[in-house]
């Protein structure tokens, strides 16, 4: 079985793993990471998306062994001292969950998609997250949140 | 958004209506609080089902048949039993004596067919995706790789999808029985003379196509026991109806069974259930002495998760000249699918007194048989019976404006139950308490523009705009809060529709709230915490509300029907009110006066005229201590209450959707959404826009998106989330939604629920929308979803 070595929320991580197991498996059921979720077996949903090196991705569809040597950060790694990440905390202030079970990947994907528009539109967003499905708000409270997130990301940059 | 939208203007009504205290900037009842629950799923420490794990725990999956309907032969499960990591292996015949038959609760008429339903298929299997067999082993990989070791020998038979053949003669037979489950009648008024020499009569035929309700959170089951008592932890909606109905399957006393819902991931009534897992999972920890757990892919819950809708409507309509309805009859045939499962025949009955919609006639008459298919089990989705009726109605009040040349707005005026006949009891029986159609229609109207596009429409058409624009009107009633107790009866349901409601206010001050009702996304926690500091005047953030582990919650009916605010929240007011009641009792005692001689105000009680005055705090901490409490009065400051309605709840609303319809691709667009909603009293404003929005998404998808298309053979097609298509966020536009106030007078909260209105509202609206674009083609209706292709193809 490969080892392989990877940094999950700031913890590194060794394990011996299958080569057909998926990250998410591994971040469920073997590091105890349970605050991504799983939503289906197509990558269609986004539920379980993370970040792996900065970028997001569905870790449904990436093997935990293309993950060697990669820093990850789930839903669970994005407050800092205790205090909420901007786009979580815009997605409570938006009432932008319901179940919640969407939520950990539709906020992972909120903060990929300022990378690469910091100030986007609501086509923008609606488009940008896609690849996320909700059943529970019909989106326009997430679409408000994400345009919060990022207003209070900008400022967060901005001010010194 | 603002913190306080709306504040005040509710809380006035509430405190007006005399049952909680007076108003005050302070008040908790109608603020837009931001929701408690969502710390832990945002921060992702939720406890979903799959997210338990135990010592020993082994996984459970399921050998499923890949046809609709054939018969067993024979099941080899010798070479999976050798795999590695596997632990046992079972067949259906190898638990055909233990494991029961999976119950249905609403036997709709005397000689309804309830056929024998085995959680796993022992001689049959009747749709696809049933169990045939199961493994337990060490890991989910390995129970996976196990089941292609199973030989399942299986000797086709015909499949049964066309719900009118099924009822012919020559139909081959889904069960023994036959293919008829039962017929349900109801008629009020002389429907013939309704329909004798008619001047307009409208005929159609509608589709409700079948829909897999797809909750984010896919089914997960967990159980365990240490010999004796059992627990299951489930992603349900109803861990408390769930508990009696396995009691009653597996023989497990209902007094060793914890049943444990958890955070659950959405449900809109597919959770509504007791299922083949269910019942599995506890045979096998009762079997292997070890705990389990079984976690289902999306691919195997759009096989097996109950689906939603499927009904073919013949509706007609009988009206005057000048449009006034004289009567409506409808002949339904709902497909039950292979089995009927928990309210299977019940679902379109709950609509049976809604075809009259928010209209007034003379008769009426409804005629509905349930048919057996080869297909998985229909059962509640986000409306139940109340989405199909008010589509039927809602669309053919449209035809009938189109018949005599009339906007619709108009014909629903000319039918529709004015404000000041309320209450009015319609001619399907139903007495509704309170409603305002004008009042929501006027805002509705003006919010959408409704000249201005009707205007712009009129020019399209003139100038032969290949871009078509259509509007689609609904105006909706649906009966919720279910239910009072004795109507269930009087419909042969095997529950009552109580709610009940623990308020402990603990030594330290603090309240814990325990109740009934089960939610899954619905911020219950939320909502009853605003109830509950109004009512007792304490701080918001003193109060938790428990919920959903029947270990603590003791008594409910759990989470469905827009049910938990008008009987669940009015159960724990009530229980708010005997805790204040013996608050009272202590502090006349404590500060040496009459009862009535307390006012209380803001969490304390005050010695009229005087200074002196005990918090209810303080007396909490001296019913616990109960050193000193009157004579007759226990220690703890507590109280239990249940609460039954004495009518069914009716929130309406006016919905409007304008739709551009590209006539050379068949595209629609949804260009803007306008729903006006009165839902009565409204607790948390933030919460009931957020149940709007997406409810509205739900309502629309099953207008343009959703179908669940089986092949020739009766294979399931669109078994993953790349067939079945649930809407994105690009495939929907943002929505305006406002509210009138009309309060429920069937309980003092005044409030009327607002789970499924947006869903009921809207699928009508959208189609509307669409065949309006299109009538200058001479097209008056189109099959749902209205896919890009059949628009282009009814228009050619
Ligand atoms: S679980 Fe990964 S995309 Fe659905
Ligand atoms: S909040 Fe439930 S799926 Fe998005």
């Amino acid at each position: 079985m490969p080892r392989i070595a990877v940094t999950v929320d700031g913890i590194r991580y060794e394990e011996d793993v299958e080569p057909r197991l998926l990250l998410v498996h591994l971040l469920r059921d073997r590091l105890g990471k349970t605050g991504t979720p799983v939503g289906c077996d197509t990558s269609n949903c986004g539920a379980c998306t993370v970040m792996l090196d900065g970028k997001s991705v569905k870790s449904c569809s990436v093997l935990a062994v293309q993950a060697d040597g990669s820093d990850v950060v789930t839903i669970e790694g994005l407050a800092t001292a205790g205090t909420m990440h901007p786009m979580q905390r815009a997605f409570h202030e938006e009432h932008a969950l319901q179940c919640g079970y969407c939520t950990p990947g539709m906020v992972m994907a909120a903060i990929d998609l300022l990378r690469e528009d910091p100030d986007p539109s609501e086509e923008t967003i609606r488009h940008g997250l896609e690849g996320n499905l909700c059943r529970c708000t019909g989106y326009c409270n997430i679409v408000r949140a994400v345009r919060r997130g990022a207003q209070s990301m900008g400022q967060a940059v901005t001010t010194p | 958004m603002t913190e306080e939208l709306d504040a005040g203007v509710v809380a006035q009504q509430i405190a007006e209506s005399g049952q909680l205290s007076e108003p005050d900037s302070t008040r908790e009842v109608g603020k837009a609080r931001r929701r408690k629950e969502d710390a832990r799923l945002l921060a992702g420490r939720t406890t979903w089902t799959d997210n338990i794990q135990l010592p020993g725990l082994l996984h459970v999956a399921f050998k499923r048949s890949p046809m609709a309907h054939a018969r067993i032969v024979g099941v080899d499960v010798s070479a999976a039993r050798d795999m590695p990591g596997v632990v046992a292996v079972f067949s259906g015949q190898d638990v055909a004596d233990e494991q029961g038959s999976l119950p249905c609760a609403w036997p709709v008429t005397e000689d309804i067919v309830i056929p024998d339903h085995p959680p796993m298929a022992v001689r049959e299997v009747r749709y696809p995706g049933e169990a045939v067999a199961c493994v337990v082993a060490t890991d989910r990989y390995l129970a996976a790789d196990a089941l292609d070791a199973i030989d399942v020998d299986y000797e086709p038979l015909p499949p049964v999808l066309d719900m009118a053949e099924a009822l012919t003669e020559a139909s081959p037979k889904v069960h023994e029985s036959g293919n008829r489950a039962f017929t349900w009648t109801f008629a009020q008024g002389d429907i013939d003379a309704a329909f004798r020499d008619a001047p307009v009569l409208i005929d159609r035929t509608y589709v409700q196509q079948r829909l897999i309700p797809t909750a984010m959170e896919p089914r997960a089951v967990a159980a365990t026991t240490d010999g004796e008592s059992f627990t299951l932890w489930s992603s349900t909606q109803i861990p408390h109806v769930l508990r009696v109905m396995l009691a009653l399957t597996t023989g497990i006393p209902e007094h060793r069974l914890r049943v444990v819902a958890p955070d659950v991931g959405g449900g809109f009534g597919s959770k509504l259930q007791v299922t083949a897992e269910e019942v599995l999972c506890l045979l096998l920890t009762r079997r292997l002495g070890k705990p389990v757990k079984w976690t289902e892919s999306r691919s195997e819950g759009n096989l097996t998760v109950h689906h939603g809708r499927d009904q073919v409507q013949h509706i007609a309509l009988a009206a005057e000249a000048d449009g006034r309805v004289r009567g409506v009859k409808v002949e339904l045939l709902a497909d039950m699918g292979a089995y009927l499962m928990l309210v299977t025949p019940g679902v379109p009955l709950l609509g049976a007194f809604m075809f009259n919609g928010i209209y007034k006639m003379d008769a009426y008459s409804f005629d509905c048989t349930g048919v057996f298919t080869t297909k998985m089990p229909t059962d509640a989705y986000r409306g139940a019976g109340r989405p199909e009726a008010t589509y039927a109605i809602e669309r053919v009040m449209d035809e009938l404006a189109a018949e005599l040349n009339l906007d619709p707005i108009e014909v629903r005026r000319r039918n529709w139950i004015r404000h000041e006949e309320f209450p009015y009891t319609t001619i399907a029986g139903l007495t509704y308490d309170s409603g305002n159609y004008e009042a929501a229609t006027e805002k509705a109207l003006s919010l959408f523009g409704y000249d201005k596009l009707r205007a712009e429409q009129s020019d399209r058409r003139d100038r032969g705009d290949p871009v078509q624009l259509g509007i689609g009107v609904s105006t909706y009633t649906e009966m919720c809060g279910l239910a009072p107790s004795r109507v269930l009866g009087s419909l042969s349901y095997g529950a009552g529709g109580w709610e009940h409601g623990s308020v402990r206010m603990l030594p330290t001050g603090k309240v814990e709230v325990v109740t009934g009702t089960s939610p899954h996304g619905q911020g219950h926690e939320t909502a009853w915490s605003q109830i509950v500091a109004d009512s007792l005047g304490v701080p918001f953030d003193d109060i938790a509300v428990v919920h959903g582990d029947t270990a603590i919650s003791h008594k409910g009916m759990d989470t469905y029907g827009s049910r938990s605010l008008v009987v669940g929240g009015m159960a724990v007011l009530r229980a708010c009110e005997k805790v204040k009641e013996k608050a009272r009792r202590l502090a006349a005692h404590t500060l040496e006066c009459s009862p009535d001689d307390l006012e209380f105000s803001q969490g304390a009680f005050k010695v009229k005229g005087t200074e002196s005055s005990k918090t209810i705090q303080e007396l909490a901490l001296a019913a616990f201590a109960a050193h000193d409490l009157p004579e007759g009065v226990e220690p703890r400051l507590d109280a239990d209450a249940t609460f039954d309605p004495e009518n069914f709840s009716f929130p309406h609303g006016t919905h409007l959707c304008a739709i551009e319809v590209d006539t050379e691709t068949g595209m629609a667009r949804i260009r803007k959404y306008v729903a006006v909603d009165d839902v009565g009293h409204v607790i948390n404003p933030l919460i009931v826009e957020g149940q709007v929005h997406g409810g509205l998404a739900q309502g629309i998808a099953q207008a343009l998106y959703e179908e669940a298309v089986h092949d020739a053979e009766g294979n399931l097609l669109t078994t993953t989330m790349a067939d079945y298509l649930i809407p994105t966020a690009a495939d929907l536009p943002d929505f305006v939604t406002d509210r009138t106030e009309s309060p429920a007078t069937s309980n003092p909260l005044g409030v009327k629920g607002v789970g499924e209105a947006g869903t009921i509202a809207s699928t009508p609206a959208v189609v509307n929308a669409v065949v309006d674009a299109l009538r200058p083609h001479g097209v008056h209706d189109i099959q749902m979803p209205c896919t890009p292709e059949r628009i282009w193809r009814a228009i050619r």
